[in-house]
């Protein structure tokens, strides 16, 4: 794959996908503390999402980090635009921001799910949907 | 290899007037949390905030500072 086509796979998977993340690994296996975190965020929403392994090609990130001007991975992007990395979607996470933004309920308070709960554990009907083999 | 020093003294002649607490979290030199106190984040998205002070180190974060973990605020105390 050429860089051109790498960035312009990024560019259409931020466009096509209303919740797109970019991180180490996958939702189901999060190579990075930090990108565990966030996708353990969206998790505990229970959200369809999209997730990209930028680990497989060092290009992906720097194309990625190129078109957001974001340095770090996570990369967390809502209605094709970005919205943060780990930090920023953690805050948002316990402040309820996120949820009012993904236009869904916060889970129940009583509720024993951490919002880091691996994704193995979560219910199929809105699991993560891998990209990362469209890359190979 | 940087240090919390190095990173606080940066961010701080970066963004005069700015107060930083910058902690490295595993005492390796690459994974730091930086609190930022700044004025010149007001009126900016949480998003803007964090890249201006990503942006006093540039390349060198995720290259020699692995993880800059990043908490921006205003003097007067709102986000």
């Amino acid at each position: 794959m050429t860089d051109t086509e790498i960035h312009a796979f990024i560019d259409n998977a931020i466009k096509e996908n209303k919740v797109m993340l970019f991180m180490k690994g996958t939702p189901e296996q999060p190579r990075c503390g930090f990108s565990m975190r966030t996708s353990g965020a969206l998790n505990a929403l229970g959200v369809r999402y999209a997730a990209l392994d930028v680990l497989p090609d060092p290009r992906i990130r720097e194309e990625l980090s190129g078109l957001s001007g974001w340095p770090t991975i996570p990369q967390l992007f809502i209605d094709g635009e970005l919205v943060g990395g780990c930090d920023i979607v953690t805050e948002m996470y316990e402040t309820g921001e996120l949820a009012d933004r993904l236009g869904v309920e916060m889970p129940e308070e009583d509720d024993d799910e951490e919002p880091v709960a691996p994704a193995a554990d979560m219910p199929a009907r809105q699991g993560p949907i891998p990209l990362e083999n469209r890359l190979d | 290899m940087p240090s919390s020093e190095e990173l606080k003294r940066r961010i701080e002649s970066a963004l005069p007037g700015a107060q930083a607490r910058v902690e490295d979290l595993t005492g390796g030199g690459d994974h730091f949390r930086a609190e930022v106190v700044s004025d010149r984040f007001e009126g900016l998205s949480r998003i803007d905030q964090h890249k201006l002070v990503y942006g006093v180190f540039g390349d060198e974060v995720g290259g020699p500072i692995h993880a800059l973990s990043i908490k921006t605020s205003t003097p007067g105390g709102a986000p």
